[in-house]
């Protein structure tokens, strides 16, 4: 191929993928004349204001609090219960546990209103709507699929002969998991923890229908549904916007290469 | 002996998603044999048989949400494997940046969905947004407003699917052609194949594994259009993005009908359970064995 044909391609690719958010958080560093102007100023006059009024009018912390407290419990508590299962995927053998991973497989699938209505009335009558272990348990069982798909790729790595000696030497199994699957493992367990983190940062559709209190919700739920009855506060949703951004941004671009043997080898959608 | 001990590492996990999961499915497969309409709790808990799926099929706003979710599911996966496929082949060369274009591919991707779907609303907004400027530039009096506009409002969803998922469709494909020996591509070239000519023999015949795995993929996932619509233009206008997946929210959340909200739970969970053993029917045993895609 020719080279600058090449380079043509590889520019607009980068262009499709980073211009429509550019524009949005070149949005945020704007004065409100600049987002109504016609035609649009390219440079904004790098104004915080929308920032601060996005923090101090609506609240924005709280929605960042609630989002990091929610994702990060419900991450751990799904790495830890999906590295149990999937050390038993990979190390035990059964047609029961073959087909255990196809429910799960299956499950990843369904789209949210399948469930969505019965998981409700689960949180209502154990009195978890609007609390964080209502919504957390609901992410831990909806993230297990994909967090116990990707271990097991991750564990299925590992070689066997050294726990094999363990439990030779009198290491019981939890033990061997402990001290020897655990350490190796380490890198497909943070895989894993980062594609589930991020799953559990961006959903939606279940925070929408359990966190009705404004002061419990998370940041989808909370720019998703921005007060503006007869103007949008434009400025303030993409200052907010870029803020709930922002830490994902950073996750990818540090972890590009994890994020994409996670995608990849686990399959489930991300 | 050895099973038991898996018992008990597989537990945690399972109650999860028989409480989370496998109950709520098998409780909407009960509840949508009764009428439970929660705004007329007199009315109370009645078993109907088969009533509410009667009316779902007769249901206009119902079997028009099926077509339109069925359009909008068939035009982005298409449309994303396509440009999958042009970033995979791009992403697959050996060039200078290619590990920060990998990582600025996977942006929207990482972007919560939610937040792109403000950003597109935005750039569709009928005064001040980027896209009637880049159509009209100053005259004003031309601006659309794409959103309220019935055919432009799908495609609008359509474009911010296509946005924000073509890159997961382009790390499925790039996976499949890392695959593809050089030797192949080194033969081809001594018989004096044209570049086109190793694209369409070779290239294309290879990868045809990955690229149907990447259509069923988005289709999947496509068939869960949620956030979009809800942002972007709640169903509208005159349910013309009203995808399944929202009619179902508005009918059991908004509307409070439990037992029909629940017919049309299980219709969304059939036609998904459909594509999920296409899927596994797909990957055969390799599934299991490799536990993935590729």
């Amino acid at each position: 191929m020719k080279k600058w044909l090449f380079s043509f391609w590889v520019v607009l690719i980068a262009a499709f993928s980073l211009v429509p958010f550019l524009w949005f958080v070149l949005t945020s560093w704007k004065s409100p004349a600049e987002i109504t102007a016609i035609p649009p100023r390219l440079v904004p006059s790098f104004h915080w204001g929308f920032y601060r009024s996005a923090l101090e009018q609506y609240g924005l912390l709280g929605y960042i609090r609630n989002s990091a407290i929610v994702a990060a419990t419900a991450t751990c508590v799904s790495i830890a219960i999906g590295s149990l299962a999937a050390y038993a995927l990979t190390r035990f053998h059964s047609a029961w546990l073959k087909f255990y991973l196809l429910v799960l497989l299956c499950i990843s699938m369904v789209p949210q209103i399948a469930i969505a209505g019965p998981v409700w009335r689960i949180l209502n009558s154990l009195d978890w709507l609007n609390t964080y272990q209502g919504i957390v348990a609901a992410y831990i069982s909806l993230s297990l699929p994909l967090a116990i798909w990707i271990l097991t790729t991750f564990f299925k790595e590992l070689p066997y002969e050294i726990e094999e000696a363990a439990l030779v030497d009198g290491c019981t199994r939890f033990q061997a998991l402990r001290k020897i699957v655990f350490p190796l493992a380490a890198p497909g367990i943070f895989t894993a923890s980062i594609l589930v983190f991020i799953f559990a940062w961006n959903e939606f559709f279940f925070a929408l229908i359990v966190l009705t209190n404004p002061s419990l919700q998370t940041l989808p739920v909370g720019i998703a549904l921005f007060p503006g009855e007869y103007t949008m506060p434009w400025g303030e949703i993409a200052a907010a916007s870029t803020m709930a951004t922002l830490p994902l941004i950073v996750l990818t671009l540090f972890f590009q290469r994890r994020i994409i043997r996670g995608l990849s080898a686990g399959a489930v959608k991300g | 002996m050895k099973n038991r001990a898996a018992f008990w590492y597989i537990l945690p996990s399972f109650f999860f998603v028989a409480v989370f999961s496998l109950y709520p499915i098998f409780s909407s497969l009960r509840l949508s044999f009764y009428r439970l309409i929660l705004t007329l709790p007199w009315l109370g808990q009645k078993f109907v048989g088969l009533e509410n799926y009667r009316d779902l099929a007769t249901d206009p706003v119902a079997l028009h949400s099926l077509a339109i979710t069925l359009i909008f599911v068939g035009v982005t996966s298409c449309l994303e494997v396509a440009l999958g496929l042009g970033m995979a082949l791009v992403l697959n060369e050996s060039f200078r940046g290619r590990g920060v274009l990998r990582a600025v591919v996977l942006v929207p991707w990482a972007i919560p969905t939610v937040v792109s779907s403000q950003m597109w609303r935005f750039i569709f907004n009928d005064r001040y947004g980027l896209f009637n400027f880049l159509l009209f530039g100053e005259r004003t009096s031309l601006y659309l407003a794409p959103l309220a506009d019935r055919v432009l409002a799908p495609l609008a969803i359509v474009v911010g699917d296509v946005w924000k998922t073509s890159s997961f469709a382009a790390l499925i494909i790039l996976a499949g052609l890392q695959t593809i020996p050089d030797e192949l591509y080194e033969a081809a070239a001594i018989d004096g194949a044209t570049a086109w000519q190793k694209f369409r023999h070779l290239t294309l015949p290879l990868i045809k594994p990955a690229l149907l795995l990447a259509l069923l993929f988005r289709t999947i996932d496509a068939f869960k259009v949620f956030d979009l619509v809800f942002v972007m233009t709640q169903g509208g206008p005159a349910d013309a993005t009203n995808v399944l997946q929202f009619y179902g929210y508005k009918k059991t959340f908004a509307e409070g009908m439990i037992g029909y909200g629940s017919a049309i739970s299980v219709g969304v969970f059939c036609f998904s359970l459909a594509l999920a053993l296409i899927y596994i029917r797909m990957l055969g045993a390799r599934i299991l064995e490799k536990g993935a895609a590729r």
